[in-house]
């Protein structure tokens, strides 16, 4: 079991999934509630990683991180080195293969929200900001929640975007999947099992609190209509 | 009925201080649907501080004239101003956003916030003031609406009337320079209803603000108005008095909205000045009704609308009544619905609906063909334009 792939996945996946909670809240505001013409080509755009092969966007991240592009080049002008193969460069190309599990129930439980809700808080004299802060996102909780889980979730398995932009380095960029992909290679069946395992007990885990939760809400659900009244 | 209000909350209905005089402009044209197809609310009108009863029936533009007042929906073009200020004004570009018209509009289904207790909902809206100052301002109100003990329930664990309430609090706590009440009364049983009249008459009395409120329920209109609009796919038919609205000779849509069961065309045949009524025969029949005067010449037509519920019958010929029409007829049909018996008597040619209890049906041992006697009072008959 090597526990320090382990504990650098954890700490990238709950990097991660922080980091898509400040990102993805912003971009699923604007799914939500633009009005612009052309906004399902930005939403297919975000849906993308859930259908592109992860080499593929693994891929284009690396390219993107290298010292080529723009960003690589401005990156290392920056700090002296490369984003690729480096721990920064899996959190970037992490927070792209897990956009669409943030963005897409942050979207879904904003948009749940009554729209009456958003006349009367305007009404009130709240601006559209204002009532998101004080109405939409109070009301989202559950779709947040869901939102992190999944997001954390879906790192901590990644496997084909962190081998091609952070490679292999022990450390740095080992993540627990590639362990567990080192160990069969070395024919070492029972590690791998017991690493395998982990991450399938973890997984579900974090997949039965995001469904206990759509399905019973958070501990207090002060506006569930309950069967004492 | 009102119920009483205690002192202390009588004082926290006055203290506000908001004497500007606004009146609310309205002159705007929008296209709108409802089922019965596409139209075009089209009104023009002023609303002074006090009660303005919206009157219609459901799609004809009423909640449509409301959203645009209010900044949630845009009219397609004309001026909607407050005190002489315009929220909007295609003219000028103008087009003041919701959330900063301070207009108050409580829709019928309230939409109170449900993660927030119903202190915090009245609170809501008080924004710009201290956390001190929400607090004293959000508990008057509750106060003034008599539910200041529901201040830390949340909206699913209160009654409807008490919903109600906190969502007018809200509304009102504001200080809103003109107020949008789309049917928040239907809801509610009549005492609750008359209740919370109160409470709203009490407020209005000290703020003098444009409150405009929509029904279709004709009682609210005579409880309620000092004005009255008449809205009826998307145009203003009628305006003014409740008691001239809906009771001097006016279009037909206004009398089946207030609920005329018996709807005439009539015929002018004589007007007695001397004693403010006239005579009208009705239809092609012979029955002729003495009805109240109205500016009209003899042969011009009218529609006469009577309540089924004005009417009485007897059944031998009334003597020593002041009744001033006594139709001798035969009854048709008895029908019951619920708890009222719907009689249809043919006077001649002429058939009248008229509502009885089933105690009288029984007591009179009233059945189809019995002879009997329609007694309508002159001041029962409601003239209409045609």
């Amino acid at each position: 079991m090597n526990w320090e792939a382990f504990w650098l996945t954890v700490r990238l996946a709950a990097i991660v999934s922080t980091l898509l909670i400040a990102i993805g809240i912003p971009i699923a505001y604007w799914v939500t509630y633009s009005r612009w013409r052309w906004k399902f080509l930005v939403e297919a755009a975000v849906a993308l990683p859930i259908v592109l092969p992860p080499t593929v966007l693994g891929f284009y991240v690396l390219v993107a991180l290298g010292s080529r592009s723009p960003l690589g080049r401005w990156w290392e002008s920056l700090t002296g080195h490369t984003l690729a193969f480096t721990f920064e460069g899996l959190v970037i190309g992490s927070l792209l293969y897990s956009l669409p599990f943030a963005v897409q129930p942050f979207a879904a439980s904003f948009g749940a929200v009554d729209s009456k809700l958003l006349r009367a808080s305007a009404s009130l004299g709240h601006s559209p900001v204002q009532t998101f802060l004080r109405i939409v996102l109070p009301l989202s909780k559950t779709g947040l929640v869901t939102g992190f889980a999944l997001s954390f979730a879906h790192t901590l398995g990644e496997f084909g975007v962190v081998l091609m932009v952070g490679g292999n380095i022990p450390g740095v960029t080992r993540t627990i999947s590639i362990d567990i992909y080192d160990q069969v290679q070395t024919a070492n069946y029972s590690s791998a099992n017991q690493t395998a395992l982990l991450l399938l007990i973890i997984s579900f885990i974090v997949l039965s609190v995001v469904f206990g939760l759509n399905r019973y809400g958070l501990n207090r659900r002060p506006w569930a209509v309950g069967p004492w009244r | 009925m009102a119920v009483k209000t205690a002192p202390a909350s009588q004082a926290a209905l006055q203290t506000s201080t908001q004497p500007i005089s606004s009146e609310l402009e309205v002159r705007i044209r929008k296209r709108f649907a409802n089922p019965e197809g596409s139209f075009n609310l089209n009104v023009h009108f002023r609303a002074l501080a006090g009660f303005t009863i919206v009157f219609g029936a459901s799609g004809a533009g009423k909640t449509t004239l409301l959203d645009c007042i209010s900044g949630l929906a845009n009219p397609d073009d004309g001026r909607i101003a407050i005190g002489g200020e315009d929220l909007y004004d295609s003219e000028k570009k103008r087009n003041l956003a919701a959330w900063k018209r301070r207009i108050g509009y409580v829709h019928q289904d309230l939409a109170l916030f449900p993660h927030l207790t119903a202190e915090q909902n009245v609170a809501y809206g008080l924004r710009a003031l201290s956390a001190a100052e929400r607090r004293t301002r959000s508990r008057e109100m509750l106060a003034a609406f008599r539910i200041e003990h529901l201040r830390d329930r949340r909206p699913a664990q209160i009654s409807g009337g008490e919903r109600q309430r906190v969502a007018l609090a809200r509304a009102l706590v504001t200080e809103p320079r003109a107020l949008l009440l789309d049917e928040p009364l239907a809801a509610l049983d009549r005492p609750t209803k008359s209740s919370l009249v109160g409470d709203l008459r009490r407020w209005n009395q000290h703020h003098r603000v444009p409150i405009l409120f929509v029904t279709h329920n004709g009682e609210e209109v005579f409880a309620l108005g000092d004005e009255v609009i008449v809205l009826d796919a998307g145009s203003i038919v009628a305006q003014g008095l409740p008691h001239e609205v809906m009771r001097a000779p006016r279009l037909e849509t206004v009398a089946q909205l207030s609920g005329f069961e018996n709807i005439f065309d009539a015929t002018v045949l004589a007007l007695h000045e001397d004693r403010g009524t006239m005579t009208c025969r009705l239809g092609s029949g012979v029955v002729e009704l003495e009805t109240p005067l109205v500016r009209a010449d003899v042969g011009s037509r009218l529609r006469v609308g009577v309540r089924a519920g004005d009417l009485l019958l007897a059944t031998e010929h009334p003597r020593g009544l002041s009744a001033r029409n006594i139709l001798p007829g035969t009854i048709r049909q008895l029908e019951q619905r619920d708890v009222i018996v719907a009689a249809t008597v043919d006077c001649g040619g002429t058939e009248f609906e008229v509502h009885l209890t089933l105690a009288a049906r029984d007591a009179l041992q009233l059945g189809a063909g019995k002879p009997v006697w329609v007694v309508v009072k002159t001041h029962s008959c409601h003239l209409m334009r045609m």
